[in-house]
């Protein structure tokens, strides 16, 4: 493998300087380097940070494949920046065996563009009743440490107890999609002000805190560590920030979309504003910014989930839950926490790249930009400003909510162990 | 007006007061030997509908009958919509048949919004009651009857105090008729038990009280909505014993309306339930009035939408391709189209 100069990137938005990349590593990082025969990117007024990760993508494959696969999947990863992807366990046949797992990390493998770690299901075919084989799934190749049944809350809370135990043997984490069932039967959106004037069924915030509220107690009464996904409430906000100060290991994720839109926008009754947990209030929007902020939310996780064109072009309660992200993320972020003042660029490194990678338990990833670490390297331009075009997307499907919306922020370049899986923006 | 009709926040208070006063007019072609406007004639409304309501159906139905159009009932029952049709693929259908109006019934609240606003078809949507979110028509045939009882034909409402009574969490009459009758100037009361009132009920432009005692005496109309009886199984209330004592209509708490108010239901009625047979079949209950108004409401709702600036003959959809087969440009069509954008 070549070596590639990466000359006068700002690092971590810090100043500018030279990184030499030789083979999967990087080699050196200072100022003025030269190396004979190395490829030079030019990363002058470009910000160079570590390989984003994503605790939480739906990568659809197998089962639904019309939507996305492991293949186009990490393509969309790869443009948006990110160097390993967490897929969900929800798939057909769900990912609750040894045998799926390493199906969809071998197909990572295979597909070159951004490592995937899969995600094991906490119940046998998502149903909350049995616990799957949470063992074999992180012996396998695939070295499961995530569980979740994401898209299901796992509801029981013997189950639940029981799954946060058991995973304690060989260091798992077990990330719950908070949602309260009985409480959010045939929801549609949030439950406030919009839900009572659209007559949609509305999926109240107490659905998610009170199942938050269990967990980090029942995390700190097995001693156990839990992850809340797609946080999206100020209520839950306060309950993780609590739990932290308690000093339970508890830690949270908040997707892009929380971060910048809300409920007001299901006036257009258009389902590519539908996605579970829903868009919530300002109110919210602004809490999980300042969480993000003060790091009682450890990450952004894109819940990217694809869906096919006419499971959105439909009337709104008929429409699927769900929006894509890896591919406008960081833009959303830039927009959201950077160009806001909220957080600077090496506290974006810290939520979309270190914590997710430690979270998740995963080696080479969310590393120092320092010479001997993994070349896993996203080189964007902060200054670029152009309008989402699904038309673009590298992902098989286009259900974005920011068709058409400026956003700030593009990748020039990732690298995965030394090789750009995207260069001057297109994939190689 | 707007070209559609989705909910009764699309009128202002113009826009309300124009359609009552047609619908004055249509209401007298009803009393004419032949109960028929040559409006419409060549215009195509069809009705489409998705859940069962025969009552709003032949509502309009004669009303499009009565102005001369040509109708298409489209019922999802039997149809290919039962075969898993999409509703975009049944309005292209639609629209390839030269619908100039849609109405639709839907058990989605927001499907003739979507209906509407997709860039699926041009014709108007009127909106017959989709979901739990709202039913336009049937606040403009209750303000029709509250306003001839209560402040006479050509007035608004303003001040006059209409309390609506059930299950308004899953009432599409119930939104509309906020809307409307806030429009119109009228003070109006909700009232419920809390569990059948939305959360942010109380952002809403009227009042709200759990007590119907309470504002009775007050109430120059009082709608009664329908209540579900398999709501208690959902613990919306207990039993429909206690629904009925504490919410339901009957002849004592009539007696304590003022003299000059009206009762309304939107129908079917429950009797029994939120209202006493003693009060349905009394001179004061105007449901059956408010039939008989629907369909003037909807001719003036139809006329508004399809005829009510043109002439009351256009060309037809064959007038649109030429001999070649090439599509003519049809002025009309373009501008409706732009006009949508």
């Amino acid at each position: 493998m070549s070596k590639i100069l990466i000359r006068g990137a700002r690092l971590l938005g810090g100043e500018p300087m030279d990184v030499l990349i030789d083979g999967e590593r990087i080699a050196e990082v200072g100022t003025g380097l030269t190396a004979e025969g190395a490829d030079v990117v030019e990363g002058e007024g470009r910000i160079l940070l570590p390989g984003l990760v994503d605790l939480h993508t739906h990568l659809r494959e197998p089962g639904r494949e019309d939507s996305e696969t492991v293949l186009t999947g990490t393509r969309a990863a790869a443009v948006g920046g990110y160097t390993a992807v967490h897929a969900m366990a929800n798939t057909f046949p769900v990912a609750d065996t040894a045998g799926v797992v390493e199906q969809v990390w071998r197909l990572g493998k295979e597909s070159g563009y951004c490592d995937v770690q899969p995600v094991g299901a906490v119940t046998v075919g998502l149903e909350g009743r049995k616990l799957a084989e949470l063992g074999a799934m992180a012996d396998s190749a695939a070295r499961v440490r995530v569980f979740s049944d994401d898209g299901k809350c796992v509801d029981d809370a013997v189950i639940m107890r029981r799954a946060l135990e058991y995973v304690k043997a060989f260091g798992g984490v077990v990330a719950q999609h908070a949602q309260e069932p009985r409480l959010t039967e045939g929801a549609q959106m949030n439950e406030g002000i919009v839900s009572g004037e659209l007559g949609l069924t509305g999926w109240p915030a107490v659905a998610e805190e009170s199942i938050i509220a269990r967990d980090v107690l029942l995390a700190a009464h097995v001693g156990s560590r839990v992850h809340i996904c797609h946080l999206s409430t100020a209520g839950s906000v306060e309950i993780v920030r609590w739990a932290k100060s308690k000093g339970w290991d508890v830690t949270a994720e908040v997707t892009p979309h929380h971060l910048l839109l809300t409920d007001e926008l299901v006036r257009t009754y258009n389902p590519v504003y539908k996605v579970n947990p829903p868009l919530r209030t300002e109110a919210d929007v602004m809490a999980l910014r300042e969480a993000l902020a003060d790091g009682t939310i450890d990450c952004v996780a894109t819940d990217h989930a694809p869906h096919p064109t006419e499971d959105k072009d439909c009337e709104w309660p008929a429409a699927a839950m769900g929006m894509v992200g890896l591919e406008t993320a960081l833009s959303v972020v830039q927009h959201t926490m950077v160009d806001t003042g909220l957080l600077d660029w090496s506290g974006v490194a810290d939520r979309m790249s270190a914590r997710p990678a430690a979270i998740g338990r995963l080696a080479g990833h969310g590393r120092p930009i320092a010479a001997g670490e993994p070349a896993n390297l996203v080189l964007l331009d902060p200054a670029y400003r152009g309008a989402v075009n699904p038309a673009d997307f590298a992902s098989r499907s286009r259900n974005t909510p920011y068709e058409g919306r400026e956003l700030p922020g593009r990748v020039i370049a990732t690298f995965l162990r030394g090789r750009a899986t995207v260069m001057d923006g297109k994939l190689t | 007006m707007k070209r559609h009709l989705i909910s009764a926040a699309d009128l202002t208070r113009d826009d309300a007061l124009l359609v009552l006063d047609t619908a004055e007019e249509m209401a007298r072609v009803a009393d004419r030997p032949i109960k028929k406007l040559p409006t419409l004639r060549g215009r195509t409304v069809v009705n489409l509908f998705f859940e069962d309501s025969t009552r709003t159906r032949i509502s309009f139905e004669a009303a499009a009958k009565r102005l001369s159009a040509d109708v298409i009932n489209f019922s999802a029952k039997g149809s290919s919509v039962s075969k898993g049709e999409s509703l975009k693929d049944t309005a292209l259908t639609l629209e390839a048949m030269g619908a100039d109006a849609v109405v639709i019934r839907h058990h989605s609240s927001g499907a003739p919004h979507r209906l509407a606003t997709s860039g699926w078809i041009n014709a108007s949507v009127v909106n017959a009651g989709d979901g739990t979110h709202e039913h336009p028509t049937q606040a403009l045939l209750d303000a029709l009857t509250m306003r001839r009882h209560l402040s006479g034909v050509g007035r608004d409402l303003e001040g006059r105090r209409i309390t609506i009574v059930g299950d308004v969490l899953h009432s599409r009459v119930a939104r509309s008729n906020v809307l409307l009758l806030t429009t119109l100037g009228a003070e109006v009361t909700l009232v419920a038990p809390p569990t059948l009132l939305p959360i942010g009920v109380e952002q809403w432009p009227c009042k709200v009280s759990y007590d119907l005692d309470a504002v009775l005496a007050k109430s120059d109309a009082v709608m009664m909505l329908r209540v579900q009886r398999e709501r208690m199984n959902a613990a919306f209330f207990p039993t429909e014993r206690e629904y009925a004592r504490r919410y339901g209509l009957d002849g004592l708490r009539m007696a304590a309306l003022p003299e000059h108010a009206i009762v309304m239901h939107p129908g079917p009625m429950n009797r029994g339930m939120e209202i006493t047979a003693e009060v349905a079949d009394s001179p004061r209950c105007t449901a059956v009035e408010q039939v008989a108004n629907g369909v003037s409401t909807r001719m003036a709702v139809l006329y508004l939408l399809l005829g009510g600036s043109e002439p009351a003959i256009t060309g037809t959809r064959t007038d649109s391709a030429d001999a070649d087969g090439r599509p003519a440009a049809e002025a009309p069509e373009a501008a409706r189209t732009e006009e949508s954008k």
